[in-house]
């Protein structure tokens, strides 16, 4: 090997490390108490501290297995009304002919350009008057459909499903819902990993749209809860550092699972530019 | 044509034929109901917000038509938007160009050099994208701490270099430019790695053929064909960095940092508009950095767009 072939090997090498330490310290500030990562020079391996940072971080912040349940439940939820009605308006888009088709899809992709922050403050409003403060269908029901989504399922249908087997159900009577439920739907699964990797981790690492909604620590969401341990007096890091990693611990199980589903997924719209 | 059309017309047929022709629509009405409700709605009302002035406790009646005061008070006015427009496109520049020219070449890379490696090489430098942008922060907070972070300490080690405060202004911007660097750079390179694959192998082996070197076969033959994607990575990397919220709001504790040294103007909308309940300027605020951000991305067109005529 060439010398300057080694050497970019390793700088490429060292530059994966340098994006891991975070990680890495996450892990390792996660089993030492405050003192120890107040010292200096700070801890570079674990300690034994973790029972006693979970501790902390519960009683610094009480409802902490809530606030994980609450972003277990709207992930979840989001992620299954995606699949359902990203599905169901792809299948249209791909398969079925009727006036304006064309308009309304350029119309969809369209709003892929605005910038959400444009309806930020207002929406607020719109929660308020809703009653939806403080409530998490204020994150559901926004997010229960996404136009990459349906552009995603609407690029896969129109590929994979073949049109014949579309056109015998139709012969054999089979509903158009009945088509989409018994053959499209399972034939798409494929897009439908990728789209619920990406839609699920959003909504998991979603801050300002709880931050907007919930007034109640009881309702955060996760990234809310520990960000309001932050600067309530001296901030626990090690507890920060506990929480963070339970919070950042499933998108690692997700991605080291599923990574190249998930990579699929979110660069399907660069692709197909 | 099916032979259901010759059975004679009832009203139970006639009532299905009309529901198969909304079927269609039926199936894609999720995403444009919930679009304008939850989407162009507040859009076009904040239109209408940034031209009164209002007190939201007071109720919609109370709105105050003002004209173009609220953009005027926002343009002249209010040091801290023009400050935090300045600290956003300083953060967008510094944070966002290194991501392009690290991501770049080290796609090549990836595609040219490595095989067996090459998915766990980039899932390493990809991990940052899809991990909380908010708890990461938080582990950021610690590890640029003046007295005892990790990354004084490796400076101190490495470069010799006396210890920084990342809270004093002029450090706070290259703080979280770093941040964002650091969160953006692998999902760039995923997307110019996935542009690369679509390139022929012949076409780079024909280079190397005809004698030209690695980093002449990236300048004259590589660039080329990845402008295409770098203008939509480009587009991309504008966008969000201008709207650029999370981090600064975290890596400053929501305060902006000292002399609002952090303070994004996403951050600076979000406080006029919840924390002075001033819903007018924040939705000035938001369409004039709209503006901006349609400036910039046309000047992105203008510079790696596809010119027409061209081809």
């Amino acid at each position: 090997m060439k010398p300057n072939i080694a050497l970019t090997h390793a700088l490429v090498g060292a530059g994966a490390l340098v994006m891991l330490t975070p990680f890495w310290f996450m892990f390792v500030f996660a089993t030492h108490t405050n003192t120890e990562i107040l010292s200096v020079p700070p801890p570079l391996w674990f300690g034994d501290a973790l029972w006693d940072n979970l501790k902390l971080l519960l009683l610094r912040l009480p409802s902490f297995w809530h606030n994980l349940g609450w972003s277990l439940y709207v992930a979840l939820a989001t992620t299954a009304l995606n699949l359902f009605f990203c599905a169901l308006a792809g299948h249209a888009f791909a398969l079925l002919d009727f006036r304006g088709r064309d308009v309304l899809f350029r119309a969809l992709m369209l709003t892929l350009l605005l910038p959400a922050f444009l309806g930020m403050v207002p929406t607020m409003l719109v929660m308020g008057w809703l009653g939806w403060m403080n409530e998490h269908r204020a994150l559901i029901v926004p997010g229960a459909v996404s136009a990459m989504g349906v552009f995603m399922m609407r690029q896969y249908i129109g590929a994979a499903i073949p049109r014949e087997m579309v056109e015998a159900a139709r012969l054999d009577g089979c509903s158009e819902f009945g088509i989409f439920w018994r053959l499209v739907l399972p034939l798409s699964w494929p897009a439908m990993g990728s789209l619920a990797l990406v839609v699920f981790i959003g909504s998991w690492n979603n801050f300002i749209s709880p931050l907007i909604v919930f007034r109640d620590v009881e309702n955060f969401t996760l990234p809310l809860a520990l960000r309001s341990l932050q600067g309530t007096g001296q901030t626990p890091f090690g507890a920060l550092c506990a929480g963070a990693a339970i919070a950042v611990l499933p998108l690692l199980l997700l991605f080291i699972v599923a990574s190249r589903r998930l990579i699929e997924g979110l660069t399907a719209g660069a692709v197909k530019q | 044509m099916s032979a259901r059309q010759h059975t004679p017309e009832t009203p139970r047929r006639r009532w299905r034929e009309a529901f198969r022709r909304v079927q269609p629509y039926l199936f894609v009405s999720p995403f444009f109901v919930l679009f304008a409700v939850f989407g162009l709605f507040p859009m076009l009302f904040s239109i209408g917000l940034s031209l009164h002035r209002w007190d939201p406790a007071a109720g919609l009646s109370q709105m105050q038509w003002v004209g173009l005061d609220n953009f005027r008070y926002a343009l002249l006015d209010d040091d801290w938007f023009s400050q935090s427009m300045r600290n956003t496109l300083w953060i967008a520049l510094v944070s966002g160009l290194p991501q392009h020219l690290v991501a770049l070449p080290l796609a090549w890379w990836l595609h040219t050099r490595l095989r067996g490696l090459r998915n766990l090489v980039l899932g390493l430098y990809f991990l940052p994208f899809i991990t909380s942008t908010v708890a990461l922060s938080l582990v950021f907070t610690s590890m640029f701490s003046k007295d005892f972070g990790i990354v004084n300490t490796a400076l101190g080690h490495v470069l010799g270099l006396a210890p920084i405060d990342w809270n004093q202004p002029e450090y706070t911007k290259i703080m979280i430019s770093l941040v964002v660097f650091w969160r953006y750079v692998g999902w760039n390179t995923v997307l110019y790695l996935s542009a690369l694959q679509t390139v022929p192998r012949d076409l780079l082996e024909a280079a190397a053929l005809d004698g030209a070197r690695p980093w002449q076969q990236f300048v004259h033959v590589v660039l080329p064909l990845l402008k295409p994607m770098a203008y939509f990575a480009v587009t991309l990397t504008l966008i969000g960095n201008l709207q650029l919220f999370e981090e600064p709001f975290i890596l400053t504790g929501g305060t902006g940092g000292i002399d609002q040294g952090g303070r994004t103007a996403a951050m600076h909308m979000y406080r006029v508009a919840f924390t002075e309940g001033d819903f007018g300027t924040a939705s000035a605020i938001a369409w004039l950095l709209f503006a901006v951000m349609a400036l910039a991305t046309w000047g992105n067109n203008r510079l790696l767009g596809e010119r027409k005529g061209s081809r």
